[in-house]
C-alpha cells in the first residue's frame, strides 16, 4: 500500500462543505445530540424532528474541517423520512460511500457523524420516550464508543500533562 | 479515491490569488526562474565533479553561490555543505555531529519549538543510546538562557536551537543563547535552524559563534531543492549519506544546479535592498495583524509583537473553528494559508509549537499561518482583510461552539 496520503475532496464533500444542508440548531427538536471534542478538533451536533417513530426533519452543527461539515450535513438528509430503526442501520461507510469517498485519514469524520446519529437515538428513547425497543443494542455500539473514546482521550492528555481544560 | 484533477476543476481559478503560505514553500520570481533555465541544455548542464565544458561550467555555479551565501552569512572560512532541501542538511547536523562524536557524549539538546526536521533526526537517535532533551519555551516562544545553562553537562553532545520560529516568528537570541553554552563548555556543538532567518534578519556566524547553520532555498523565494548546512571549521561530522559522485565529501549526489543557479538569484534579489525589503515586510506584516485583529472578534495572536518578531509572519488562532476548513474556506476565496489543525498535519495531532506556548488544543486547531513577501503590496493585504472576516463568519455559523460562545455571551448581558 502507498504511504502517501492526498488530502483532497470528493466534489460532493466540496459542494456540501460550500453549501451545507440542513445547517444549525433547531429549536423545535424532539432530541438531540453531540459528539466529538473541541480538543480534538471535531464537534458534530445533531438536531432530529421525531414523530411516530420516524425522522421527519433533520439539522446539523460542525465544528471541524471541511469533511466533517460534509460527513454532518449528509447523514441528516441522509435520516430524513427514516424510521429511527432505519437510521441506526445507518454506517459509517454508508456515509463514506454518499460523499463519494474519503481520504483514509478522514474516515473518523463518518464515524464521527454516525456516532452523532446513533447517540441521538439512544438519548430519544432512554430520555425522551422511556422505553427500549429490541432492536436498540443495550451496548454502546462502535461508533458512539469511538465518540466517547475521542473525548475522553482528551480530557486523559490534559490531566496527564496538567492542563486544565 | 478522486483525482486531483477533478477536484481542481470544481475548486475552481480564483479571479484574484493572495499567496501566503511562504512557510510551505514559495512563489519563484521570473528572474530566478530565467537564471534557472540556461542550465537544463545550454550551459552547465554537465556533472560539477566531471573534467569537460559543461561540468566546469556547473561548478562555476556551486563555487559563485557558495561565496554568496558565505558573504551573506559573514562566513570566514568552514565549509557549506549543498544538500537537497533543509530538512537533509537539518538531518545531516544532528545524525552527522551524532556520528562523527566520539560517543562519550549523549545528550542532545533542542527546543520545544524546532522544526520536524531537527526534532525527528534527534528522536531517531533515541534508539543508539542517545538522549534528547526538550528545553520549553516561555508564552512568545523564547528559550531561557539560564535555563539551558541549568541542562548542560558533561554529557552534552550539541544544543540545536533554531534562529527565528518557523509558526509564530520568534527571533531567538542566538548570541546569547551560544555563549551561555559555550562558558560552560566550549567543546558542545551549536547548531542553529537559521531556515527561517536568512533574508530576514542579518546573521553573522563570526559574531554569533554557530557551529553549525542551515539554510533553505526555497525561502528565499529561490526554488525547491536546495538545503545548505554550515559548518566551521574543525567541527567533525561524519555523512550519513552514502554514494559517490558529488563535489562535496559530506553529500553524495549530484548537485541540483539548475536549482543552485535559481537560489544564486534569490540571494541577489533578497539581499539588495535588504532593508527596504524588511521594512516593507513589516509594514504588510502589521497590516494584515491589525486588520485581522481590529475586525475578527475572538482570536489571539501567537508569538511575540514588534522587533522580536519575524517581518513576515503573522500567526493567529481563530476560536471556534478548525483550521483546515478555514484553509479550504480561504482557498476557494483565492487566500492561500496554512493552519496548525490536527487535520491538516496528517498526523492528527496539532502544532507542537503552537502547544509549547502554552495554548490549549482548540487554539491550536483554529492557528493560521499568514507569510508575507516583499513581492506582495497593500491591496494584496487588502484583499486578504476583505476575506478573512466573512470566511470566518461563514465557518462559526456552522460551528456549535461558536453558538454556543455567543449563547453564553448574550446570557451575561442578559444577566
Ligand atoms: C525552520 C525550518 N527548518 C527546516 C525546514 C525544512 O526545509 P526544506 O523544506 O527545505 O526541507 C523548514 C521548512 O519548512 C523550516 O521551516
Amino acid at each position: 500500500m502507498s504511504t502517501r496520503t492526498p488530502l483532497i475532496y470528493t466534489p460532493k464533500i466540496l459542494d456540501l462543505f460550500r453549501n451545507p444542508k440542513n445547517l444549525g440548531k433547531m429549536e423545535d427538536a424532539t432530541v438531540s445530540s453531540q459528539a466529538g471534542s473541541p480538543a480534538c478538533g471535531d464537534v458534530i451536533t445533531i438536531y432530529l424532528k421525531i414523530e411516530d417513530s420516524r425522522i421527519i426533519d433533520a439539522s446539523f452543527e460542525s465544528y471541524g474541517c471541511a469533511a466533517n461539515i460534509a460527513a454532518a450535513s449528509i447523514i441528516t438528509e441522509m435520516v430524513k423520512g427514516k424510521t429511527l430503526k432505519e437510521a441506526w442501520d445507518i454506517t459509517w461507510e454508508d456515509v463514506t460511500n454518499e460523499l463519494g469517498g474519503l481520504p483514509s485519514i478522514k474516515y473518523h469524520c463518518s464515524i464521527l457523524a454516525v456516532g452523532g446519529l446513533k447517540r441521538a437515538i439512544r438519548k430519544y428513547f432512554q430520555e425522551i420516550v422511556k422505553m427500549h425497543p429490541d432492536w436498540l443494542p443495550k451496548d454502546l455500539s462502535k461508533e458512539e464508543r469511538q465518540a466517547l473514546e475521542e473525548e475522553e482521550l482528551i480530557e486523559r492528555i490534559y490531566r496527564k500533562y496538567g492542563v486544565v481544560p | 479515491m478522486v483525482k486531483v484533477s477533478e477536484f481542481l476543476k470544481q475548486h475552481g481559478k480564483p479571479s484574484r490569488e493572495v499567496y501566503l503560505d511562504h512557510e510551505n514553500s514559495g512563489w519563484v520570481p521570473p528572474e530566478v526562474v530565467e537564471a534557472m533555465l540556461p542550465y537544463f541544455n545550454q550551459r552547465g548542464y554537465g556533472h560539477p565533479s566531471i573534467t569537460n565544458l559543461p561540468g566546469w561550467e556547473a561548478y562555476e555555479v556551486v563555487e559563485s553561490t557558495l561565496e554568496k551565501v558565505n558573504k551573506t552569512i559573514n562566513a570566514r572560512g568552514g565549509e557549506l555543505v549543498i544538500t537537497h532541501n533543509g530538512t537533509e542538511a537539518n538531518n545531516l547536523a544532528i545524525i552527522g555531529t551524532a556520528l562523527g562524536s566520539g560517543r562519550e557524549r549523549r545528550k542532545i539538546i533542542t527546543s520545544a519549538i524546532e522544526h520536524v526536521s531537527i526534532l525527528f533526526p534527534a528522536r531517531s537517535l533515541e534508539e543508539y543510546g542517545y538522549r534528547v532533551v526538550t528545553i520549553p519555551v516561555d508564552k512568545e516562544g523564547f528559550v531561557d538562557p539560564d535555563m539551558l545553562s541549568m541542562l548542560i553537562d558533561y554529557e552534552t553532545l550539541m544544543v540545536s536551537i533554531q534562529m527565528v520560529n518557523h509558526e509564530i516568528g520568534t527571533i531567538q537570541n542566538i548570541k546569547t543563547l551560544v555563549e551561555t553554552v559555550k562558558d560552560k563548555d566550549d567543546r558542545i556543538i551549536f547548531h542553529t535552524d537559521a531556515v527561517d532567518a536568512y533574508g530576514r534578519i542579518k546573521i553573522d556566524v563570526e559574531e554569533l559563534g554557530v557551529d553549525l547553520m542551515t539554510l533553505s532555498s526555497h525561502k528565499i523565494h529561490g526554488p525547491r531543492g536546495v538545503g545548505v548546512l554550515y559548518v566551521r571549521e574543525g567541527v567533525r561530522l561524519k555523512p550519513i549519506m552514502h554514494g559517490a559522485l558529488s563535489t562535496q565529501k559530506m553529500w553524495p549526489g549530484v548537485e541540483n544546479i539548475p536549482a543552485i543557479a535559481g537560489f544564486n538569484k534569490a540571494i541577489d534579489l533578497t539581499f539588495t535592498n535588504f532593508d527596504d525589503n524588511v521594512k516593507k515586510m513589516k509594514m504588510l506584516r502589521d497590516m494584515l495583524m491589525d486588520g485581522i485583529l481590529n475586525n475578527v472578534p475572538e482570536v489571539l495572536l501567537n508569538g511575540p509583537r514588534g522587533d522580536k518578531r519575524a517581518p513576515d509572519n503573522v500567526n493567529i488562532s481563530f476560536l471556534h473553528v478548525e483550521g483546515e476548513s478555514i484553509t479550504v474556506e480561504l482557498s476557494l476565496r483565492g487566500v492561500y494559508v496554512s493552519s496548525g489543525s490536527a487535520c491538516t498535519s496528517r498526523v492528527l495531532e496539532p502544532s507542537h509549537v503552537i502547544l509549547a506556548i502554552g495554548r490549549r488544543y482548540e487554539e491550536a486547531h483554529g492557528s493560521i499561518l499568514f507569510k508575507v513577501s516583499r513581492y506582495h503590496n497593500k491591496e494584496d493585504i487588502e484583499y486578504v482583510l476583505s476575506q478573512v472576516p466573512p470566511a470566518i463568519e461563514r465557518l462559526r455559523i456552522i460551528s456549535p461552539l461558536a453558538r454556543e460562545s455567543r449563547e453564553a455571551v448574550k446570557k451575561v448581558v442578559e444577566v
